[in-house]
């Protein structure tokens, strides 16, 4: 099955390389739209995590190479360095999915901590300096 | 050439997911939209050659990240517009 995609991979690569980025810049599209025009902090912190989601895919997109493997040493393929796509993105990646995580926590108490304060969640109606 | 169906498929499945959860007023369910959009993201990582962080996505984007989003709704509002819980104030 792998091995079956590496090489439809590399018969179609431009159309697939150019849906990965068209995907990766929609979501960033998607989600900063939702940061920008929507009124809810909820609704926000969403958005916040779809912006996550599409610099992600375009980090895994841009370290892929055109019918490369995974970048992992297993006994009987030690020559695979050379066909193994780059694996810093992947590193930089894993490491930011987990601080996204944790960066949408703390949103989220922020949000829970206003709306306890104000009763309600709407960025509009939220008008005093300070809480 | 089913391979290009695929990922053009999950391509449109992630954007619709990501629509959907952007302009639901259901709070609860845009957040499930998220946790789709976490999931077939982790399916590109997979296609992509990237299996950790396939499974790092899989248990943090779909698990960890909707738990924390369904509790902050329990504690704020379902409503997107915060329509239909004062009218349940009133009530």
């Amino acid at each position: 099955m792998q091995e079956e995609f590496n090489e439809i991979f590399l018969k179609y690569h431009d159309i697939i390389s150019l849906g990965v980025y068209g995907t990766a810049i929609g979501l960033i599209l998607i989600g900063l739209y939702a940061v920008l025009m929507k009124k809810n902090l909820v609704k926000i912190v969403i958005g916040l995590t779809i912006i996550d989601a599409g610099i992600h895919l375009l980090f895994i997109g841009i370290g892929y190479i055109n019918g490369g493997t995974a970048p992992i040493f297993s006994p009987g393929y030690e020559d695979a360095a050379k066909r193994m796509v780059d694996p810093i993105p992947q590193a930089l990646v894993l490491t930011a999915i987990v601080i996204g995580f944790a960066v949408t926590a703390v949103a989220l108490s922020l949000v829970i901590r206003l709306y306890k304060h104000h009763h309600t969640a709407k960025i509009d109606q939220i008008k005093s300096l300070k809480w | 050439m089913i391979a290009v169906i695929i990922i053009i498929i999950m391509a449109v499945l992630l954007l619709a997911a990501a629509i959907y959860s952007v302009i639901h007023r259901d709070l609860l369910f845009a957040v499930l939209g998220t946790g789709i959009v976490s999931l077939i993201l982790s399916l590109f990582f997979y296609l992509l050659q990237a299996p950790d962080v396939a499974l790092t996505e899989a248990a943090i984007g779909i698990a960890l990240t909707t738990i924390i989003f369904i509790i902050t709704i329990r504690n704020t509002t379902r409503d997107e517009d915060e329509i239909i819980d004062k009218e349940n104030e009133k009530l």
